[in-house]
């Protein structure tokens, strides 16, 4: 299928792109189902937000930041125990998404909360000052106005997260990154790194067009 | 106060204060501020920015908790409702902003339809109203246009018809031209006053142009470091300003009574005589006839016309006129005397023109 790779290998890279998909738009799911709660969340407690509560905001900042703080490759091995836990084991692509998740989490928060706080404050009032809940300021104020916002966000974080799933080699997670180092890094075949970079370059691409188009188009300013 | 005898005020704020604690010493928005507003009117606050009544008329609907002081609005005491109740007397006070406050993700019927939308009104209903609401504000046509594709003044309008769409009986406008061309601010001001003249609405406002005031006000508050120093029928506090505040506004809009300068300019009085400015303010029918001149002749005074002004406020014409009387300090004072008594207002302005 690639003239310039055995066959054997044509296949080792297959499987290896879907498991790169797979980290990068599982943990990239899980992140943003986990990250958009605990924005909004973190934006609604934060001072002058529309319930400030230090008692609340202040521990999930601070847990953000450890998380993001720690560097992936630690962060991964540190957290077996709980991979264990969760997943059932610690070794494979399905163990991989749980530090992928949990860091890409911590990260798209942050990124999801500067989104939100873009949203003119004038607007929110505008909603309470119709007698607005804070449930529907949220659902329908906050997150409707914040979404190319959130959209640019979740592309960041999918970026990132290809990067972090070529780590995930070292958990047994697999992945271009993995094919990468062990063929083309370990066994000298610059034909095979040469592919895996120019996939995942192409990947990379691909997604930023893609985010930058969707936030084009939910764009109304 | 004009309003009709046994109606209770629209909106009723008593003794309300509000402290900010920032960093360094509290700030005092609202030092005691206490208000009545008559259903049907259109009230003005005005004063310089950081007067407090930005603070005030957020007070209003308690999107600003005063510290103490009770807020009646409608017969209801919004001070001690719960959230819930509130949310729901929210939904009967439209408020429009300086900076429009629309929603961009929306088209324009998406954003005149929220209020419905947050109150659970059904769809159809909504639809119904918006189709309603459209004409009313003249945007028939922009129906589908995002908020980013029209004018300050055609935002301020779907500001206005989104504060109408739950048919409230109270407007509030927080500085709802100050960030429009002069043009566009008397389309929007007219718009105002015509849908207070087919709607059964109260309005407040606030503003800190004193033209604003004076094109579509009934009354008007004076406001400066959190307190009321002046309020009153618009007319009357055009043309009788008695703080020096609210004279410097005025004077913003109908310019100085006396030009500044003017007064270096007079000629001296001769000995035994004196010099004197008076302010004569001829409201409605008894106009000048030939006021002047008569009482030149009657009591032997030079009188000398620094400046004058014919002007309405409302539909209630006015004239203002500056005079400069020399004669014996008896004589004027009889010639004052006596112009009162055609029903003139008169009163010594001194020299320093305010």
């Amino acid at each position: 299928m690639i003239p310039w790779l055995p066959p054997a290998l044509t296949d080792l890279l297959i499987e290896a792109a879907w498991q790169t998909l797979l980290m990068t738009f599982g943990g990239a799911v899980i992140a943003i189902i986990a990250g958009l709660p605990l924005a909004l969340l973190l934006h609604t407690t934060g001072p002058g937000g529309l319930l400030p509560n230090g008692w609340i905001n202040r521990p999930i900042g601070l847990l953000v930041n450890a998380i993001r703080s720690t560097p992936f490759i630690i962060l991964m091995v540190a957290i077996v125990p709980f991979t264990r836990l969760v997943a059932g084991t610690s070794i494979g692509t399905t163990a991989a998404l749980v530090p992928l998740a949990l860091a890409a989490t911590a990260f798209i928060v942050r990124l999801f909360e500067n989104a939100l706080r873009e949203v003119d404050r004038g607007v929110i009032e505008a909603a309470r000052a119709m007698g607005a809940t804070r449930t529907q300021i949220m659902a329908r104020v906050l997150v409707p106005e914040a979404l190319p916002g959130l959209i640019a966000a979740i592309t960041v974080t999918l970026v990132g997260l290809v990067g972090y799933s070529a780590m995930a080699g070292a958990i047994g997670g697999g992945g271009l990154g993995d094919l990468g180092i062990r063929f083309g890094y370990q066994r000298f075949m610059p034909e095979v790194m040469a592919t895996v970079v120019a996939i995942l370059i192409l990947f990379v691409q691909g997604l930023q067009s893609l985010g930058d188009w969707l936030v084009r188009r939910f764009s109304r300013r | 106060m004009p309003d009709a005898p046994g109606q209770p005020p629209a909106i009723s704020l008593h003794a309300l204060v509000r402290e900010f604690r920032g960093r360094g010493t509290p700030m005092r928005a609202l030092d005691g501020v206490s208000l009545d507003v008559a259903p049907g009117e259109v009230f003005g606050i005005v004063g310089r920015s950081g007067a407090g009544k930005s603070t005030l008329l957020r007070c209003v609907n308690l999107l600003e908790r005063p510290d103490s002081g009770t807020v009646t609005v409608l017969g209801q005491e919004m001070t001690r409702l719960d959230e819930a109740a509130l949310r729901q007397a929210r939904r009967g006070i439209g408020m429009v902003f300086q900076h429009f406050n629309l929603l961009s993700a929306r088209t324009v019927a998406g954003n005149i339809a929220f209020p419905l939308e947050i109150a659970g009104v059904p769809r159809a209903e909504r639809e119904a109203r918006v189709a309603e609401l459209l004409p009313l504000v003249g945007l028939e046509a922009r129906r589908d246009y995002y908020p980013a594709q029209l004018s300050g003044g055609q935002k301020q309008r779907v500001g206005i018809a989104r504060a109408l769409a739950s048919r409230p009986r109270i407007l509030l406008c927080d500085e709802a031209t100050s960030a429009l061309d002069p043009e566009t601010t008397e389309e929007i001001l007219s718009l105002i006053r015509s849908i207070r003249d087919r709607l059964d609405l109260t309005v407040l406002l606030i503003t800190h142009e004193m033209a604003v005031v004076k094109a579509i006000c009934d009354r008007v508050a004076v406001m400066e470091a959190g307190m009321v120093i002046e309020q009153g029928r618009v007319f009357d506090v055009f043309t009788r300003p008695a703080h020096p505040t609210t004279r410097r506004f005025v004077s913003e809009v109908i310019g100085h009574v006396v030009p500044p300068g003017t007064v270096a300019r007079l000629p001296d009085p001769n000995p035994g005589e004196e010099r004197r400015l008076l302010q004569v303010l001829f409201a409605g029918p008894s106009s000048t006839r030939a006021v002047v001149s008569e009482a030149s002749r009657r009591f032997g005074l030079d009188l000398n016309i620094v400046s004058g002004r014919i002007d309405a406020i409302g539909s209630e014409p006015y004239g203002l006129m500056a005079l400069a009387a020399y004669g014996p300090p008896n004589a004027i004072e009889e010639a004052s005397a006596w112009m009162r008594s055609l029903g003139l207002d008169v009163s010594d302005i001194g020299e320093d023109p305010a």
